[in-house]
């Protein structure tokens, strides 16, 4: 029988909002980062014509749900990875020393860092706003939020993966270049999936976040190349696979 | 009532075996000592006691409860203090507290007032609010302890608590150490590879080589097993005509002559002295230089194992260089 222990869940997502909101040099560099990718490729491209753009789109509406996608992808995947943070600092010890089931724990990570992510991602939107974006109407906005959790959901899982089968920091470098990096060029964030060779688009659909991509963009300016709702689905599947390993991992995981 | 029962336990990292059927048993309310150099597997023994590490064998109960069956009851019976600091040092003493009274699942003025009386015991109430990165290492280390005595554990365990602390600190956490033990009833298991440590603080300890225990007793009676004090004389001239005469004492129990200096084992040492002096006298011999040496755990250690822990830690961080390099290449 699993125990859930909601004051677990609270306390360690609490701790999560705790660090967030002190991290304020953390905070702000995750914003910037986004906002350098939009303002010099959304500059530098608009007036060109990116192949295999509609015609009439703005290449910077274009690039908005993409760059979005791509803070929520490094933001879940660190918090998955934070496991390894902890490990190295000798508090995921105490942290698995508590009476509480590793389940509990584990929602409990995933609680903070959907939020984090979350909010992360919001700030990078609301800044868009600033500079001229908008979403097609409020029931768009809510469904793009359900993208944006799924997107959280789905990296948190897979960092979790990744951090329950690492005992130290050194594959670290390797995750981020060799998995995170290949995830955010291949998910059609900066161009139109169509301009890629045909055997990197195939990998391309192996990659949840293209699907995320696709919905984001679908519902907040209304250019999707799949129907909203089968990227809906993918996605939901990937979310619904990737916290079931993290967890099954994270479980399994010895904790020194 | 035994606060814990370790029967044949055994620990194996791929080809290195870090405990080797060890068995013991601790009473409610001892002070019980781990002692030994790094790698003899005190903390992997520790580990597994506060279930963080499955046994490969063996078994052990810990407050009644088994450690691999019963894994959460254990938990709620233990606090443990790990080697390595365990805090999160963006997060405040208090907050880091709260968290782990939470985790435990107190309620509120519950878990309020004893975050107070663990602050006030280890002396950090005015430091509460500042963040646990401000801390010195004396600090994070009280404040560790008083975090393991927030749930109000049966078993406390010490991974070597002083390690890396300055003179002073150390002897603090002794202190609180034994006022816990005394006052509080708590039984504690302490790790250490400091011989004045373990000396000190326990009631008994288990010495710890190679995974194995070679000696488990109280301090007085493991220092016994060296038959007692030796004192030392120098003589000026003709040593020779002492040798009969000190081999016919009744009360010595051993005695070596190397030229001119003489080595004498007896128990009580500091009362003989005057009497072996006397003696000396009347066979005309001149004592220049006298010196009192009591055993300490350091010699009995040497006695178990052949090395001084000295000698130890060096082959000790030998071997666990080779075994890390094991994990890299995994």
């Amino acid at each position: 029988m699993i125990m859930i222990s909601g004051t677990a869940i609270y306390v360690l997502w609490l701790r999560e909002m705790k660090r967030y909101v002190r991290a304020k040099s953390r905070i702000i560099g995750s914003i910037l980062q986004p906002m350098f990718f939009l303002v010099f490729l959304g500059l530098g491209f608009n007036r060109m014509a990116v192949p295999g753009m509609k015609p009439g789109v703005d290449y910077i509406q274009f690039l908005v749900p993409g760059i979005l996608g791509m803070t929520l992808l490094f933001s879940s995947s660190m918090q998955g990875l934070s496991v390894l943070w902890d490990r190295e600092f000798g508090f995921l010890k105490e942290i698995m020393i508590a009476p509480v089931s590793r389940t509990s724990i584990v929602l409990g990570r995933i609680a903070g860092g959907t939020t984090t992510t979350m909010m992360q991602g919001l700030l990078v939107l609301g800044l868009t706003f600033v500079i001229g974006f908008r979403v097609n109407g409020f029931l768009n906005f809510l469904l793009a939020l359900v993208f944006m959790i799924l997107i959280a959901f789905t990296f948190i899982g897979l960092g979790l993966i990744f951090a329950s089968r690492m005992k130290d920091m050194q594959g670290f470098g390797m995750i981020i270049n060799f998995i995170i990096f290949p995830l955010f060029f291949l998910s059609g964030a900066l161009y139109p999936l169509d301009n890629l060779p045909s055997f990197i688009r195939i990998l391309s659909y192996a990659d949840p976040l293209t699907y995320g991509i696709d919905g984001l963009r679908g519902t907040m300016i209304g250019l999707n190349s799949r129907p909203i709702g089968i990227d809906l689905a993918i996605l939901c599947g990937f979310a619904l696979v990737m916290l079931f390993l993290g967890t099954y991992f994270f479980e399994k995981s010895e904790s020194v | 009532m035994k606060a814990i029962v370790v029967d044949q336990l055994t620990k194996t990292f791929e080809d290195v075996t870090a405990v080797d059927h060890i068995s013991f048993e601790v009473p409610q309310g001892e002070l019980f000592g781990l002692l030994g150099p790094n790698g003899a597997g005190k903390t992997t023994t520790i580990n597994m006691l506060s279930t963080l590490l499955k046994p490969t064998s063996g078994r052990a109960e810990v407050g009644g409860y088994d450690i691999v069956k019963n894994r959460d009851d254990v938990r709620k019976s233990i606090g443990v203090v790990f080697q390595e600091p365990a805090l999160d040092g963006k997060l405040t003493g208090r907050e880091n507290l709260e968290f782990h009274a939470m985790m435990y699942g107190l309620r509120k003025d519950e878990r309020n007032r004893r975050i107070d009386d663990v602050l006030a015991l280890v002396e950090l109430v005015d430091k509460a609010r500042v963040l646990v990165d401000k801390y010195s290492g004396g600090m994070k280390r009280r404040l560790e302890i008083g975090r393991g005595l927030i749930q109000h554990p049966k078993v406390l365990f010490l991974d070597e608590p002083t390690l890396g602390l300055d003179a002073q600190t150390r002897r603090h956490i002794w202190d609180y150490v034994r006022k816990l033990n005394r006052d509080k009833k708590v039984t504690i298991i302490l790790t250490t590879h400091y011989m004045e440590e373990a000396d000190f603080l326990c009631d008994r300890i288990a010495i710890m080589d190679h995974g194995k225990f070679v000696a488990l007793d109280t301090p007085p009676r493991l220092k016994d097993v060296l038959g007692g004090d030796v004192v030392s004389l120098e003589v000026e001239g003709n040593a020779a005509p002492l040798d009969d005469a000190f081999k016919a004492l009744n009360w010595l129990k051993k005695y070596t002559r190397r030229e001119d200096v003489l080595n004498l084992t007896m128990e009580k040492g500091e009362r003989r002295i005057p009497e072996i002096i006397t003696l000396a006298q009347q066979l005309g011999v001149t004592v220049g230089c006298v010196h009192l040496r009591k055993p300490s755990l350091e010699d009995v250690f040497l006695h178990f194992t052949g090395r001084t822990i000295r000698e130890q830690e060096a082959n000790a961080s030998e071997r666990n260089r080779t075994m890390m390099m094991g994990h890299g290449r995994r």
